[in-house]
């Protein structure tokens, strides 16, 4: 695998190693004769390049978790796609996940791993850690078992876990030590692409810091991407190299960290920024107006409208492009007005 | 002072390791403190990932026994809540709130059959328009409602929203007492605000008194009147919110303070850039 990195021709380097276009993926159900449809994501297109961080954010059921899960190629029914593809290109190979469906099980843990949501139940119960490091990383790393214990050890104490946690049961553990334990699970065999969906909610700011670290430690030992979704923006400030903002299932805002956080050209990303917890602070403050939109029969147009304070008659007819703009790109009828307000 | 609730020198230790180095954890180190039953508060608890905090938590649900110490609700030791009738009634005035809400509900069982038995459990009603008028009042109060939750599954929901639910069922007995064990570590920051307001607002309209447990220092300070630092199991710092989040004097709570990462991309990713340096 290291080989075939190395002899990559340069043209190839310059490919981005995550291409997402048109996709959709809907939870499709049948309640006793009843169609129900979950567009939680919705005509979905970026690229993930080498070497990049790239971060999901969004409201609490926007879809973002759907998102990964479809890039990720980790779905179940009802969650089907029903459009679009997602294609990884690992070391100068394409690998269409939805295509190539046994080609994307061999590629899981050895170029790719997914920490999935509340993901400490990956663990299994019965079972002590130790195990999970052993089914999971052994095989891909090519050490001798000492050698590997070693390593494990060392990249736990990295995250501020006693390697004596390796012989403990899930139910022994707090729960920030099962989160930390997820995340070294995925990134112990430093994969080409690594996929984490909150990877650090349990996590108190200290410990945070340090898996936040970890993570980009490894990113940039082996050049290899990641795509990750908090609602933490102070997360994405940290660590992402471009941000994402996912509103109802769709992309409406991309770019760079910087531009997203100090210049937001959508009304809702603007919201989101403004609205960020700061410390001294006990002024009450006031939530976005209006209900998160409901995914199974969402407004007509834009999708933000019924909640955006910009909205003019257009946004409630026509659903915007999403467009170039700045270093990014960006879904509003009234996209920048936003910032001179 | 009538006490709502009162620890007294509580510790839990646990059995640790396998045959050969077994040894004994410290999970909670005499933990006291009393919260007052005319004056209902949030009170918070802050500390390092495995300090303790769930263990207390978990001890003043009832779900697991001091090793020595005693935990009291409404004068009664929780330790001797044996009979059903009494554990109902126990239950009744304490709730908890989980911090992983993926955990707190079997993927195989509709949501609503989880608030719906709450009620029928607590609230001793029959009558099935009874139930779902109560369900849905305190869907209503955490922004849902019934006809959104209804024949749904945990899994058809984001972490979110189960969240709110997990909020809405403990609101459905009508505690003096909830236990929010992180209960915001899913949600984002906008609902985050309306989750932590809502608390507020149990306070000062009904008078529940909040144990919240937190890693979120932002929001520890909004709506927090006494807060405690654990580090550890051993309880390093106790006070007023103000004082304890505004002026922290333990090398453990000065650090938690000082690291909390701005929401500015330059300086939050100087300070993970400085972190890998040091590694
Ligand atoms: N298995 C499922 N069946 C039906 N609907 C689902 C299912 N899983 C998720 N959904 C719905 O899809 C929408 C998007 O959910 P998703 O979990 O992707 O949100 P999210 O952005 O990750 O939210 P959070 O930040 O709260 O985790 C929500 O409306 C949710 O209720
Ligand atoms: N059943 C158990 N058996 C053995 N050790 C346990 C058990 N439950 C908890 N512990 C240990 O007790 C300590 C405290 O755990 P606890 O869950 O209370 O931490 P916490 O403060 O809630 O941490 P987090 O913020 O990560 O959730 C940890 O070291 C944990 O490993
Ligand atoms: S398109 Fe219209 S409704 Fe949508 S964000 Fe822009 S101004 Fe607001
Ligand atoms: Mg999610
Ligand atoms: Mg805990």
């Amino acid at each position: 695998m290291l080989a075939a990195v190395e002899n990559k021709p340069v043209s190839v380097e310059a490919k981005p190693v995550l291409r997402v276009e048109g996709l959709k993926a809907y939870y499709q159900m049948n309640y006793f004769g009843v169609r129900r449809e979950v567009r939680a994501v919705d005509d979905v297109s970026l690229t993930i390049n080498r070497n990049e961080i790239y971060g999901i954010a969004g409201e609490s059921s926007s879809g973002k978790s759907s998102l990964i899960k479809t890039i990720a190629g980790a779905i179940t029914p009802p969650l089907r796609v029903v459009e679009g593809s997602v294609k990884f290109d690992f070391g100068g190979k394409e690998l269409d996940v939805y295509a190539q469906r046994p080609a994307m099980k061999a590629a899981r843990w050895k170029h790719l791993s997914y920490v999935m949501q509340g993901s400490m139940n990956v663990l299994n119960p019965v079972r002590k850690v130790k195990h999970a490091f052993r089914d999971f990383a052994f095989k891909h790393m090519g050490l001798s078992e000492g050698e590997f214990r070693a390593r494990v050890e060392s990249h736990l104490q990295r995250i501020g876990l006693d390697p004596r946690v390796l012989e403990s049961y899930p139910h022994q553990l707090s729960g920030g030590m099962r989160q930390r334990l997820t995340i070294g699970l995925a990134t112990v065999c430093e994969p080409e692409f690594i996929i984490a969906d909150e990877p650090t909610t349990a996590l108190d700011v200290l410990v945070q810091q340090d898996v936040l670290a970890l993570i980009k430690g490894v990113q940039q030992r082996m050049g290899s991407s990641i795509i990750f979704v908090t609602h933490d923006m102070t997360v994405h400030a940290a660590i992402a190299d471009r941000i994402g903002i996912v509103y109802a299932g769709r992309l409406v805002e991309e770019g760079s960290t910087l531009d997203v956080f100090q210049h937001p050209q959508h009304p809702y990303t603007a919201h989101l920024i403004a609205s960020l917890p700061r410390i001294g602070d006990t002024r009450k403050r006031v939530a976005l107006g209006g209900k998160p939109p409901n995914l199974a029969d969402p407004p007509s147009g834009c999708r933000f409208h019924p909640r955006c304070p910009l909205a003019v008659d257009k946004c409630k007819s026509e659903n915007p492009p999403l467009l170039a703009r700045n270093s990014g790109r960006v879904a509003c009828w009234r996209a920048g007005e936003v910032e001179a307000a | 002072m009538t006490a709502l609730l009162e620890l007294q020198d509580v510790n839990k230790d646990y059995r640790v390791g396998g045959f050969l180095d077994r040894s004994t954890l410290h999970a909670v180190k005499h933990v006291s403190f009393t919260l007052d039953a005319e004056k209902p508060e949030i009170f918070t608890v802050v500390g390092e990932s495995g300090s303790g905090k769930t263990t207390t938590a978990r001890m003043i649900l009832g779900n697991e026994t001091p090793t020595s110490g005693t935990l009291r609700f409404m004068g009664k030791d929780i330790a001797a809540v044996r009979t059903r009738k009494e554990r109902l009634e126990f239950m009744s005035r304490v709730q908890p709130i989980f911090q992983n809400p993926f955990e707190a509900f079997n993927p195989l069982t509709t949501l609503d059959y989880y608030l719906f038995s709450t009620a029928r459990r607590f609230l001793g009603l029959k009558d099935k328009a009874a139930v779902e008028a109560a369900t849905d009042k305190s869907l209503q109060h955490v922004g849902l409602s019934l006809a959104e939750v209804r024949g749904r599954y945990s899994h058809e929901l984001s972490g979110g929203q189960l969240q709110r639910i997990a909020v809405a069922r403990a609101l459905i007995p009508g505690p003096k007492l909830i236990v929010a064990d992180e209960p915001v570590s899913m949600v984002d920051a906008s609902l985050r605000m309306s989750i932590v307001n809502l608390f507020r607002e149990l306070r000062d309209t009904l008078g529940v008194s909040i144990i919240y447990i937190t890693h979120d220092l932002s929001t520890a300070y909004y709506i927090s009147d006494r807060v405690i630092i654990m580090h550890k199991g051993d309880v390093v710092e106790a006070g007023r919110a103000e004082d304890v989040l505004g002026n922290p004097t333990h090398e453990y709570s000065r650090a938690l303070r000082s690291a909390v990462l701005p929401p500015d991309p330059v300086v939050a990713s100087a300070i993970i850039r400085e972190k890998l340096r040091a590694i």
